[in-house]
């Protein structure tokens, strides 16, 4: 067996058992505070943390990432959803490049 | 019983509408993923296993970088962990809305497609959860998600240079989609936001630190900042009747 099938089986593993872990076993709500503050936190600090500086070290252009991500944050802002902001994002380097790689 | 069964039917077919333009947003952001999970060395069934058995963004991108950076099958199971950490809260909220009366199949099948997106729809609906509203929406959003990446794989490298560049930032979208509305309505989220930017260059930036892994740091980066503020900034969350802090 190929080692990525391994890897792609330890990733669809842990994310179906965190998944259906609660839905199953919880039946009741978490009550300590610690741990619900947390993991309100964790989904916006994780993104954020994978966002920058990454998104400016994928595209040719870190000029062009940057300007993305400051599209992207506006577009967000203004109640644009996923795929709208996504296609913002990517609009935004193809024009950034077009102009720095003149 | 037939009532119920036409009335399941009809609800699936609600979760199959709300699920399309889902699908199109997927099919966009896993092509991105698909780049990823090339430059990972995935061949275009891998990644299109990958993204029909896990279903997450985030989580998957990680796993891709794991894979890159060939780390042991633990820390990849870390970081696949702690990135969808999210979905355990997700699972909390979603499980408050079942009938404690729905078998244990439903809730192993709705829990195989609990999405930011397929979440959002779901738990936003008036009344009990119906697992059938959940089955339609992943029906139709999650085979674009797999095959965008596959077709990411495939044609990731037929496009110009330009293409994939500007590709590569749709991922970033996304996740941009789910943090700044958050940052709008809480401005703690809003801080924690700018100091996970700045954290995760200076962690990019200075010696020892820069040399663990991305998806390392990205576990310690949030683990450090989201314990920081679950102790200064604790959330007070409605709590139901019954129960005391």
């Amino acid at each position: 067996m190929s080692k990525t099938i391994i890897y792609i089986a330890v990733m669809a593993s842990v994310t179906y058992i965190i998944r259906v872990l609660p839905l199953t076993i919880l039946r009741k709500p978490i009550t300590n505070k610690f741990l619900r503050s947390f993991l309100y936190y964790v989904p916006y600090v994780t993104l954020a943390v994978m966002t920058f500086p990454a998104i400016i070290n994928a595209t040719r252009s870190p000029v062009a990432g940057g300007a993305a991500l400051a599209a992207g944050s506006i577009a967000a802002y203004f109640g644009a959803d996923l795929f709208k902001v996504a296609v913002v994002a990517c609009t935004v380097v193809f024009g950034a490049e077009l102009v720095i790689f003149m | 019983m037939t009532k119920q069964k036409s009335k399941n039917i009809s609800v699936f077919l609600a979760g199959c509408r709300d699920g399309i333009p889902i699908g199109f947003g997927y099919l966009a952001v896993s092509f991105s993923l698909g780049i990823a999970a090339k430059n990972a060395g995935l061949t275009a069934l891998e990644g299109f296993f990958a993204s029909l058995f896990c279903v997450a963004s985030a989580g998957e991108y990680v796993g891709f970088t794991m894979i890159a950076a060939s780390a042991s099958f633990f820390e990849t199971a870390i970081a696949t962990l702690v990135t969808n950490a999210r979905y355990l809260l997700m699972g909390c909220a979603l499980s408050q809305k079942m009938s404690p009366t729905l078998p244990l199949y439903h809730r192993m099948g709705v829990g195989f497609g609990v999405t930011d997106e397929i979440f959002g729809i779901s738990v936003s609906r008036s009344g009990e959860l119906n697992p059938y509203y959940n089955y339609g929406a992943m029906a139709t959003s999650i085979p674009p998600w797999a095959i965008g990446t596959l077709l990411g794989i495939l044609a990731g490298n037929l496009l110009p240079e330009s293409v994939v560049s500007a590709f590569s930032v749709a991922l970033y979208g996304m996740f941009i989609a789910v943090i700044i509305p958050a940052a709008k309505k809480d401005k703690v989220i809003a801080g924690l936001i700018i100091a996970s930017f700045a954290l995760s260059f200076a962690a990019s930036e200075l010696p020892v630190v820069s040399s663990l892994s991305e998806g390392t740091r990205t576990i310690i980066l949030t683990v450090l900042i989201s314990s920081f503020a679950a102790i200064v900034f604790p959330k007070d969350f409605e709590v139901k009747e019954g129960e005391n802090e």
